[in-house]
């Protein structure tokens, strides 16, 4: 079959260095994954074009790229999957990381994260005399984030990082939950104090990129949601995301059904005035359009509210 | 068409203008809305942080108050409910000891959730129920000229398995779809699939402040009039903090945001009153005019 290639071209050693996409139209046969198209080009068409690659067998994670538009491994994607009509198809290299050449992407930052978050066992108290004991059970919910092959997807298309380089990411939250989770570990509270901060767990959007991209089912961000009730359950609710977390909880459990106006109130604090008073303006806005909610006591109950009352105490008082 | 209505917290609150224009076009495309009474929030993502359990609870007895309407199909107006919902109803489905669990909360209030609901977006049901070409039969006022830039919303598109875009792909596509079928012109631009930045406006300002400039001003820069969403949510952001994007990214934007069914709704040749379009913070005069529609 043939194969129509949309690939990203930069070669930074150019006179004037500039991004450029260039189509290759190569004869393949239907089986080919992209990783394995792109390694005929480079052999039989285009010696020039520069990629990441080593075990071809989604195991090393080297061949990350950003395949129409979304982070993939080229190796585990096929041609046919991605293109069942033939059509075109869009190869880039990762997003949110400098491209060194074509599809070869700098890996500085990913790493950078990654070591910030401590990625090793800090065991608390005297050296036991033979290995650190964990029992099987206590570690079955590090299968997942154990499983994360380092292939940079999840940072790729994160939408938070996007915006701010400052986040620390799906990949390195998810490592650090690892180690938190870890029951041989002492520091845990040291740990998820450095993620109670600016760039920690309360900067991810929930937008499930993360857990969209990952090749080998890590659901990055479904490890930072159970950070951040460690951190609520450890640290407390000392920042507007946890504040933001019990507003909620507290204004549905109560009525059934979310206090907007109070969710933000909550969020900033009480008696933030400084930030309330730079609120104004929007609430005034909101107001005038006659859509601005109305607050606890004016925000009603709904039907059966005490039945929702009542979910929320069975379960908040069985949290392990 | 009958469907268990949800309309969700926000179009109830902060976005009255998507309740508005939803009951608006649903009599015209045959969709009957019986409002699900005392359904509490899906948790929006936000619960769910607490446990799933919580969220799983309070959403299988929304999917229990359908089944006693008598309904099988729950119509959401919001991408994020829709989400929370079809996560939800994944894992309840997926385990028989766990529904007999959750069920066993719900017995109180004398529910039980028999796992027959199935959660579809308004904009799901136009095309795959209604059909684009009955809708297209209901543009009476089609907008030439007007060029529209879709902005899904996170959680009507990932987990993708959750949504079934396994199975149906082409959802991925169904806002260009219907913007073309009321004869505007879908704008492709980067932020489509994106997030709008809600989820972290009360908790890092800053950068949700930064995405909202940045969809915007590139919707804009592509050629877009104006942004679609199937999202209320998305529209706070998009909408209601456009403003203070602006301010701080220092240059002017005005991209007014439409909710799907004011889009339809101007096609279908209904006022912008009908469609609350004078609820937005971010003018649509000029979408109005486009749109050659009664004030």
């Amino acid at each position: 079959m043939q194969a129509n290639l949309r690939v990203r071209r930069f070669d930074p050693e150019a006179p004037e260095p500039s991004a450029r996409m260039q189509d290759y139209q190569i004869e393949v046969p239907e089986h080919f994954t992209v990783l394995d198209a792109l390694i005929q080009v480079r052999e039989e068409d285009d010696p020039s074009l520069a990629l990441r690659c080593s075990c071809r067998a989604s195991i090393c994670g080297s061949c990350a790229m950003r395949v129409n538009g979304q982070a993939r491994l080229a190796c585990k994607t096929r041609l046919t999957a991605v293109a069942p009509e033939g059509e075109t198809v869009i190869i880039e290299p990762m997003g949110n990381q400098r491209v060194v050449k074509d599809l070869v992407v700098d890996l500085a930052l990913f790493w950078n994260k990654i070591r910030a978050v401590e990625p090793y066992l800090q065991p608390a108290g005297p050296e036991p005399e033979d290995e650190y004991i964990a029992s099987n059970e206590s570690m079955l919910n590090l299968l997942t984030p154990m499983g994360c092959i380092m292939c940079g997807a999840c940072v790729s298309d994160c939408t938070a990082l996007e915006v701010d380089e400052n986040f620390l990411g799906p990949a390195a939250l998810a490592k650090a939950y690892r180690f938190i989770a870890d029951p041989r570990d002492g520091a845990s509270r040291e740990r998820l104090t450095t993620l109670n901060e600016y760039g920690g767990v309360w900067d991810c959007t929930r937008c499930y990129m993360c857990v969209e991209v990952c090749p080998t089912g890590v659901a990055p961000m479904d490890r930072i949601m159970e950070l951040r009730d460690s951190v609520m359950r450890e640290i407390g609710t000392t920042t507007p995301g946890a504040r933001h977390i019990e507003s909620f909880a507290r204004s549905v459990a109560r009525s059934g059904w979310l206090d907007e106006t109070m969710l933000a109130v909550d969020s900033w604090g009480r008696f933030n005035l400084p930030k309330l008073i730079s609120q104004a303006p929007l609430g005034i806005r909101a107001l005038m359009r006659g859509k601005l909610p109305k607050p606890w006591p004016l925000h009603h109950k709904r039907p059966g509210a005490e039945f929702v009352g009542r979910i929320f105490k069975r379960w908040e008082s069985n949290k392990p | 068409m009958k469907y268990a209505f949800y309309p969700g917290c926000v179009s109830r609150g902060g976005t009255p203008e998507l309740y508005t224009s939803t009951i608006a076009i649903a009599g015209k495309l045959g969709i009957e809305l019986e409002e699900i009474i005392g359904a509490s929030c899906t948790g929006a993502g936000v619960l769910q942080e607490k446990g799933l359990k919580l969220g799983d609870t309070l959403n299988a007895r929304t999917f229990a108050m359908a089944e006693r309407l008598g309904l099988t199909t729950i119509l959401n107006i919001c991408s994020t409910c829709q989400g929370v919902m079809a996560q939800a109803n994944q894992r309840l489905l997926a385990d028989a000891d766990y529904l007999a669990e959750i069920n066993k909360e719900l017995e109180p209030e004398g529910l039980e959730y028999t796992g027959r609901v199935v959660i579809k977006h308004l904009a799901w049901v136009i095309v795959e129920e209604v059909g684009l070409d009955a809708l297209k039969a209901l543009v009476t006022n089609p907008l030439p000229g007007l060029k529209a830039a879709p902005f899904y919303g996170c959680y009507i598109l990932r987990p993708s398995s959750a949504l079934g875009l396994d199975q149906n792909p082409g959802r991925e596509q169904y806002l260009e779809r219907i913007i073309e079928a009321c004869g505007a012109e879908p704008v492709n631009f980067p932020g489509r699939l994106k997030c709008c930045g809600f989820p972290i406006m009360l908790i890092n300002e800053r950068n949700s402040m930064k995405m909202v400039a940045d969809h915007t001003i590139s919707a804009k820069e592509h050629g877009a009039d104006c942004m679609v969403t199937p999202c209320p949510l998305c529209h706070l952001n998009l909408d209601g903090q456009q403003p203070n994007a602006a301010a701080k990214a220092g240059r002017k934007i005005g991209v007014p945001i439409l909710h799907l069914p004011q889009l339809i709704g101007l096609a279908m040749g209904f006022s912008a009153k009908e469609l609350g379009m004078h609820q937005h913070i971010v003018s649509t005069k000029t979408i109005i005019e486009k749109a050659s529609v009664r004030v």
